[in-house]
């Protein structure tokens, strides 16, 4: 039997708005709208590679200040206390609510660190062209779309923290510098997912002049 | 000029994760289709997707409008009390000089899941009626690059995070605005699985001409 056709290689692409297809031009300067929807149409999203590589850069950047900063400051009756997102997580833990400590390392901490670490891996393995273990890269690349927003969960905690406790003389918090470097680390994160195009992924496959593989 | 595939049968789609060419399947009310190369999903058919989705976000956008007007949530300490709305604690964020987080809070709480709701009864309706113009598409593009950036559940998840953390401190109170927002997320979370997006593209593309 033949072997299907990606769109690519029948001189096609596809709207990633509305996903309607039409033909590649030949002239490839010329931008081309999608005939159904009007959005900008591209065969593979542009400058995948080199944008995805800029953001997780800058987010590997600024989670470092977002961890070793405070997160919080905490004056009340008993003094002043900074707390960083770790600091929390411990407090969290030692207060009893585990499940809730657990929460909160996994999203401001793991998944923020575990982002940057898969689209890292992604990007290298596109651009050497890799064909191995392609389904379980694009299982990776869907579990890192899913999972990003969750990261936001420590900005909300310190907007609700902020605006609740504010007795003035009894207790306040103040938001400290580590909550405008997490917040970056989120949308930077966030934006290198959506710049991945994980077609990418699978174009090694069908490459001229190599045999088809499968999966 | 339109660059549409002269030869190509109506229902041939490119998967948007691996680019294979494939039939899009007949789908059974309630059925889903998936790309034969690697599973990515590719389109549903929810039974009368348009009504369903309408409803569920017209509650949805009722509940916004509470969610947003009463207080979120409350503390009580020595007898003073304090009660935050959403805007009110982006406000407080703002003034304290954490501007770029107030505006991402802003954006993400408030703002996006908004334009989502508005964008969404802004296409469906006049679909409902009847009346579909070309002119809607911008309308969709739209609701498709904001809809990422609506976080309402994490908040919702945020806020619990924080109150556990101030119970042992201060009496915790759960305003209407919480439970709406609770609801909302369910009204929200049953609208996007309501809502058949191909239904947007079954007209045909008066704009091809341009």
């Amino acid at each position: 039997m033949r072997r299907d056709l990606t769109a690519r290689e029948a001189g096609l692409m596809s709207c990633h708005v509305c996903g309607q297809l039409a033909h590649i031009p030949a002239d490839h300067a010329a931008l081309l709208r999608c005939p159904r929807c009007r959005a900008p149409m591209h065969p593979r999203k542009p400058a995948s590679v080199s944008t995805t590589w800029a953001l997780i850069i800058a987010a590997a950047v600024l989670f470092v200040p977002a961890n070793l900063l405070p997160m919080m400051t905490t004056s009340s009756l008993l003094g002043r206390q900074q707390d960083t997102i770790m600091s929390g997580v411990v407090f969290l833990w030692q207060s009893g609510s585990w499940p809730l400590a657990a929460v909160v390392f996994f999203a401001s901490i793991m998944v923020p660190l575990l982002k940057i670490i898969a689209l890292a891996w992604l990007t290298v393995t596109v651009q050497r062209r890799s064909r191995r273990s392609v389904m379980q890269r694009t299982r990776l690349y869907r579990v890192v779309e899913f999972v990003g927003r969750w990261s936001m969960l420590d900005i909300y905690v310190i907007t609700i923290l902020v605006a609740l406790v504010n007795f003035r003389g009894l207790a306040t918090i103040e938001a400290g510098p580590a909550a405008i470097a997490f917040g970056a680390v989120v949308v930077l994160t966030m934006f290198a997912a959506m710049s991945f195009d994980p077609r990418l992924i699978w174009d090694p496959l069908t490459e001229p002049g190599k045999p088809a593989t499968h999966v | 000029m339109s660059h549409a595939h002269p030869t190509l049968p109506a229902q041939t789609i490119a998967c948007h994760e691996c680019d294979l060419l494939q039939t899009e399947p007949e789908l059974a009310p309630g059925q889903t289709a998936r790309c034969v190369r690697c599973g990515a999903f590719l389109a549903r058919n929810p039974p009368d997707s348009l009504d369903r989705t309408l409803a569920l976000t017209l509650t949805a956008a009722i509940l916004y409008v509470i969610a947003n007007v009463y207080p979120l949530v409350g503390l009580e300490l020595q007898g003073r009390r304090v009660e935050v709305t959403l805007i009110g604690a982006v406000q407080v964020l703002w003034q304290d000089g954490m501007t770029p987080v107030a505006a991402l809070v802003f954006g993400t709480a408030l703002l996006f899941p908004l334009l989502e709701l508005l964008m969404i009864l802004m296409v469906l309706l006049p679909l409902r009626l009847g009346r579909v113009s070309p002119r809607l598409a911008p309308f969709f593009r739209l609701v498709r690059s904001v809809q990422p950036w609506g976080m309402v559940e994490v908040f919702l998840l945020g806020m619990l995070v924080s109150l556990v953390k101030l119970s042992h401190m201060a009496t915790v109170l759960l305003g209407t605005a919480f439970w709406a927002m609770a609801t909302l997320i369910v009204a929200l979370t049953l609208a996007g699985r309501a809502f058949d997006t191909r239904l947007l593209w079954q007209v045909p593309p008066e704009g091809a001409n341009g």
